[in-house]
């Protein structure tokens, strides 16, 4: 590493530096080097004041390349910034002119393509939300105008700009006054005093890159990166804005395009904005030898600024026939030789390097052909004009149309965003004044409707706003027939391999006119095939262009008849980090827990996640594996008792006169005669007949019940309940309320759960008389604690359910765990649960169901009346083919072995499937690789199961039940694995251990 | 300098009978919300209410029911998007949707059989009363900066022009679906699903984090 820049310094006292403070010395390194900074530089403005404007080379041609512009449009300089702290990582892929400098960055170029640290992003990401009646994005002239105009009365006024300081325009132009005060100061002074009011926000470097429906804008801000490296606990690095506004002002400005000549790609040829803007906002000079390349007026405002600034001006290369004032009076006062009708038509660099040391100039006839000799002008810097573009992105956004405009040889937004107003150089008006009257226009005309529709007081806004006065000297605005576009220069050579287009993408005009070739007319297609505009960019300096390339291959010359492509957020790309905000690690998504969770965090228990919700999986105990503890807790409850956390289940109390009918319309089975007090397990379907979900419901009183649902079921089937009810069946006096959360669940199950409960709920007669199988009781607890308590079953053990208000979960639990000692009672977890109910053969909607299944292929045909005249599903559960018989059907699958546990998905094929298949047999073959191979089905559950002392699972297959008894075959890892199909229950099938 | 966040909270009404049984949702994290307290002129603090009580009431706006219930309350039943009635500081009413509401008594804990006398009024009639004072935990939010650390979550627009002092709504925080009731100038109450609760307070208290340090605009 170097100590000290190598190169003199550009910068100079001659222009003003609107954008750096000169009593904040900065340094930063830069490729290895050093180079003395102000605070306010951006790195490219840094890297030019010490004489550098060389970037990386090109991604696939390696060329070399400069800096050509000075904002977000720069195609050529990429940087990677080391971590600026601890709390920061090194960030690649961004744009040299984007990047503020600060004292002791470290940055390098990439070529294209930036490498992603691997290290773990410590920084803070976060998003906020934000209302406005008025927001205003680009704080130049036009956005700043606008602000003053539309923050009267109650307005609630957000104003947005990208920039580290507000002026925009403003902040490149050495002269611009604007109501007798100097511009960059005016800028300044009005956010002071628009900041006074609580309800105006601003906010700097803060991109707007997205504008959606209904005037809905997403920023980014960068908040921390141009401060002093320091731990901030909580104060986020980057900030996503959401910003809702009822009305939203547009005041982006304009980019300027380059000119497509023969290697207009050398290191040295910048955008004439881009060289004022280095001149006259950072005082860094790019250039000493300059030569200007125009189309129009604008450059000439560049031209003068350089000379002021210290420059030489060595040639005015004009394409337009005749001088125009500006042109007369740029050629007067910088002394450089005015070409008219002429082009650069190519570039040399010294042969000590690869900037540029001169440019070659050439006549133009009628037709825009070369004619006459050509010159050759020495130049450090060509700084060329093509003309402006409205930054009509984040219009076209909201579908936002554009049209042509010849005098300004621009696309400009047309008046079609409801709620958007348009203002300054976006309108195709370049001037200062004018910014300052369509921004004044636009923000009054947005305070009224923004006021008409949010009925607030406007205050004296709602009159004639005044605009701000300009006073600028050497303005040269586009207009009228002074833009002259030079969409193709020819090349001397005949070659139009590099005459560039598109720079990040190394696309020249020969590659458009191969895809013009290829017989592509349409720019959407010339775009694919070319890759312009693709890159980081996004082709920022290169659509229009492309545009005019191809206008001119086809003979078009309406531009706006070859079309635009249309922009998509994001404007500028954003870091992924940026969006995923706080979303991140322990605050990814809510994790649901139930009042007893502490317990099991104690308990060392492994979570399942079931929708947002950590259900218990397993309690594994000294060192136990995952299948040793369900072995072990499977095994408890059927000999002795276990309890499982039950809280999740979907609960919904149901009350109305007409409550058993509602209830009724839903299950395929009936409720209109369960008596109160009593509970029975219904099978829901939608009108496609197929289970959607299942579960037990209550009569808690003639016209009240609770309805229990599958846990991930809960809300599609409460929102399920509420359609059929306020769209089909509005008469029926029925109301629904979600109470899952209001309780807590408690499961305990296993031959001993009676004397568990005896012990947990004193006064209640437990016994099987008093206390039948699918019945309810409401007790209270020996600790005081009102509960309800079930007798329910998903194990086909005797089970009961204890159901506390939520906030006693945890002491009912300890309850339960003290009553269940002297019993070895054994918590157990969803798997456990999984494995009891599939030995029962009772299924998990979801699990064993896809909604393709019906009750009767679930093997739940019990549990469909055929007295009942109307159920949802019903009539489709009458058609043909819901009734076929070689439909699948849910039944037991056992590998012979007794030692393979079926993978979930095992598909069954044939017994005699054949693993080496000849020429015409008519046995199917193993793998689809020898022929078509038949699935017979799949498996949908399987496990070891302790108490049948072999694995099982269950399995959806054709006509299975008919195949009870039956060998078929499963490839497992790549062997065939012989399986006997079984009746769905295999575990106390006559249902003996229901009663205990 | 701005008062003390923590003075502005709802008093805490007396322990009854069966607390000792019970936690509510966030008690696990009462000792992080008492930390991260945030005082100053960016004040700001978390609590959780100990057991309001909470009952779920159901019934068409002018209905012989919402008139058996609006005569159970004392006061009429909130008619529109926002509305509050009653005491904020006491017995009052969310609107939840036109035939859905929460009444809510912040000045008690709640006791088994407290919502007993709304579901016996409504005897044989339409409509519905819940008891729901353990579905959702109700956390509060106070200070200057508590608007501030909502809107980093919250869609709604929560400007004093828009959203008045008693004024609710069902929306979102995050991903946390919740009501959000502003009851007093800086005091907002926040009810999460008691399943929420763990991960609604450690959001907020990561939302809280910025404001003790210097501001950075």
């Amino acid at each position: 590493m170097t100590t000290a820049s190598s190169s003199p310094s550009r910068r100079t006292d001659a222009a003003p530096g609107h954008g750096i403070d000169r009593s904040q010395p900065i340094t930063i390194t830069f490729g290895g080097q050093k180079y003395d900074a102000f605070a306010g530089d951006s790195l490219a403005s840094a890297l030019i004041a010490g004489g550098n404007l060389q970037t990386a080379n090109s991604m696939y041609l390696d060329r070399p390349r400069g800096i050509l512009a000075a904002g977000v449009e720069e195609p050529n300089g990429l940087v990677t910034v080391k971590a600026r702290s601890e709390d920061d990582i090194d960030e690649t892929m961004l744009p040299v002119t984007s990047v503020e400098a600060t004292d002791g960055l470290e940055a390098f170029y990439v070529s294209g393509q930036g490498a992603l640290d691997p290290t773990p992003d410590p920084a803070l990401y976060d998003r906020k939300h934000m209302h406005a009646d008025v927001l205003i994005v680009g704080a130049g002239p036009a956005g700043l105008a606008a602000a003053r105009a539309a923050l009267q009365g109650e307005a609630r006024v957000v104003l947005i700009d990208k920039e580290n300081r507000p002026g925009g325009s403003l902040l490149s132009s050495r002269t611009a006054q604007i109501d007798g005060t100097d511009g960059a100061q005016w800028a300044a002074d009005t956010i002071a005093e628009l900041s006074e009011n609580p309800d105006f926000t601003y906010l700097s470097r803060t991109t707007a890159f997205g504008n959606y429906d209904s005037n809905y804008v997403i920023a980014l801000q960068y908040r921390t990166d141009h401060l002093e490296p320091k731990h901030r606990e909580g104060v986020s690095r980057q900030r996503v804005w959401h910003i809702r506004a009822d009305q939203v002002v547009l005041a982006p400005g304009a980019m300027e395009r380059p000119i497509v000549f023969s290697t207009n790609d050398r290191p040295g040829v910048m955008l004439a904005g881009a060289a004022r803007t280095y001149t006259n906002r950072y005082g860094a000079l790019p250039g000493q030898k300059i030569a200007v390349f125009t189309t129009n007026d604008s450059a000439y405002e560049a031209a003068l600024d350089l000379h002021a600034a210290g420059a030489e001006i060595v040639a005015l290369v004009d394409s337009r026939e005749k001088a125009s004032e500006a042109a007369t009076a740029a050629a007067e006062r910088t002394g450089a030789e005015l070409s008219l009708s002429s082009a650069v038509i190519g570039t040399n660099a010294s042969v000590m390097g690869d900037r540029l040391a001169a440019v070659s100039i050439s006549e133009l006839d009628a037709d825009g052909a070369l004619t006459g000799e050509t010159r050759t002008v020495d130049a450090d810097l060509l700084a060329v004009s093509g003309g402006f573009s409205p930054t009509v992105h984040l219009h076209t956004h909201r579908q936002g149309t554009t049209t042509w405009n010849t005098e300004i040889a621009g696309f400009v937004p047309n008046d079609d965003v409801t709620g958007e107003h348009c203002a300054g150089a976006l309108t195709g008006d370049f001037s200062t004044q004018g910014a300052l009257d369509t921004g004044t226009r636009a923000g009054a005309a947005a305070l009224a409707a923004a006021a008409a529709n949010a009925g607030f007081d406007p205050g004296s806004g709602s009159g004639d706003a005044k605009a701000p006065s300009a006073q600028v000297a050497d303005e040269a605005p586009l207009c009228g027939a002074e833009v002259k576009p030079l969409w193709l220069v020819p090349s001397a050579t005949g070659s139009t391999d590099d005459s560039f287009v598109d720079l990040q993408r190394d696309q020249a005009v020969s590659d458009i006119e191969r895809a013009y070739g290829a017989g592509m007319t349409n720019i959407e297609h010339i775009k694919r095939y070319t890759s312009i505009g693709t890159a980081n960019d996004q082709g920022k300096t290169s659509g229009v262009n492309a545009m005019a390339v191809l206008a001119h291959m086809i003979g078009e010359e309406d531009l706006g008849a070859v079309g635009v492509s249309g922009y998509r957020p994001p404007f500028t790309a954003l870091p992924f980090a940026a969006l995923a905000g706080r979303e991140r690690g322990d605050l990814f998504d809510p994790a649901r827990v139930t009042a007893i969770q502490p317990w099991h965090l104690e308990a060392g228990c492994e979570f399942e996640d079931v929708g947002q919700w950590k259900r218990p999986w397993f309690f594994a105990k000294d060192g136990e594996d995952m299948h040793q503890a369900v072995q072990r807790e499977s095994k408890a409850v059927r000999d002795s008792v276990g309890y499982m956390d039950g809280t999740t289940l979907g609960k919904i109390e149901i009350r109305g006169q007409d409550a058993a009918e509602f209830v009724n319309r839903f299950y395929t089975n009936g409720f209109k005669l369960l008596k109160v007090g009593k509970g029975r397990y219904g099978v829901m379907c939608g009108v496609d007949g197929m289970i959607m979900d299942d579960g037990v419901t209550m009569r808690i009183a003639d016209d009240r019940f609770l309805m229990t649902t599958t846990s991930s079921g809960a809300a599609a089937v409460f929102d399920w309940l509420e359609e059929w009810h306020q769209t089909e069946w509005p008469e029926l006096d029925v109301t629904l309320t979600s109470v899952t959360e209001q309780y807590s669940t408690i499961t305990v199950a296993g031959p001993k759960s009676r004397d568990v409960i005896a012990k947990v709920a004193p006064g209640l007669d437990v016994s099987n008389e008093a206390f039948a199988f699918m019945e309810f009781q409401d007790a209270e607890l020996s600790n005081g604690v009102p509960a309800r308590i079930c007798r329910i079953s998903f194990s086909g053990e005797l089970s009961f359910e204890i159901n506390v208000d939520a906030f006693y979960g945890l002491s009912a639990w300890k309850l339960v765990e003290e009553a269940g000692a002297e019993f070895d009672i054994t918590p157990y977890g969803t798997e456990t649960m999984h494995v009891l109910r599939a030995e029962k053969g009772l299924i998990i909607v979801g699990q064993d169901t896809d909604g393709t299944v019906t009750p009767d292929d679930a093997g739940l045909g019990w549990a469909v009346s055929t007295k009942k005249k109307h159920f949802i599903g019903k009539r489709s559960l009458e058609r043909e083919d819901s009734q076929r018989p070689d439909r699948k059907q849910l039944v037991s699958v056992m590998s012979v072995d007794k030692k393979t546990v079926l993978p979930e998905g095992a598909q069954l094929i044939a017994k005699d499937a054949d693993p080496t298949p000849k020429k015409g047999s008519v046995q199917d073959p193993v793998t689809p690789s020898n022929g078509q191979v038949h699935s017979y089905g799949f498996v949908t559950s399987s496990y070891m199961s302790p108490n049948l002392g072999r694995p099982f699972g269950l399995a959806l297959i054709e006509s299975g039940r008919e195949r009870e008894g039956e060998i078929m075959k499963s490839l497992v890892n790549g062997e065939l694995v012989e399986v006997e199909i079984g009746p769905l229950c295999l575990f106390d099938p006559e249902g003996k251990r229901r009663d205990g | 300098m701005a008062e003390n966040p923590t003075t502005l909270h709802t008093p805490e009404p007396p322990a009854v009978p069966l607390d000792e049984h019970r936690l509510t949702p966030a008690a696990h994290l009462a000792g992080d919300m008492e930390a991260a307290t945030v005082t100053g002129a960016r004040s700001v603090s978390l609590r959780e209410l100990q057991f309001p009580l909470q009952i779920g009431l159901r019934g068409e706006i002018g209905s012989e029911s919402a008139q058996l219930i609006e005569k159970e309350l004392g006061f009429e039943l909130p008619s529109r998007v926002g509305q509050v009635t009653g005491d904020p500081m006491g017995l009052h009413v969310l609107w939840l949707s036109p035939d859905d509401f929460l009444a809510v008594d912040v000045s008690t804990r709640q006791q088994p059989g407290d919502s007993d006398r709304y579901i016996d009024a409504l005897a044989g009639k339409p409509g519905h009363a819940v008891e729901l004072s353990a579905n959702r935990t109700v956390l509060e939010l106070v200070g200057a900066a508590a608007r501030d650390v909502l809107a980093k979550s919250c869609h709604a627009d929560l400007h004093p022009r828009e959203f008045g002092v008693n004024t609710a709504i069902t929306t979102n925080l995050g991903k946390v679906p919740i009501y959000l009731h502003r009851a007093g100038e800086d005091v907002w109450r926040i009810y999460p699903r008691q399943s929420f609760a763990d991960f609604t307070v450690r959001w907020l208290l990561d939302g809280m984090k910025e404001f003790a340090q210097d501001e950075v605009l």
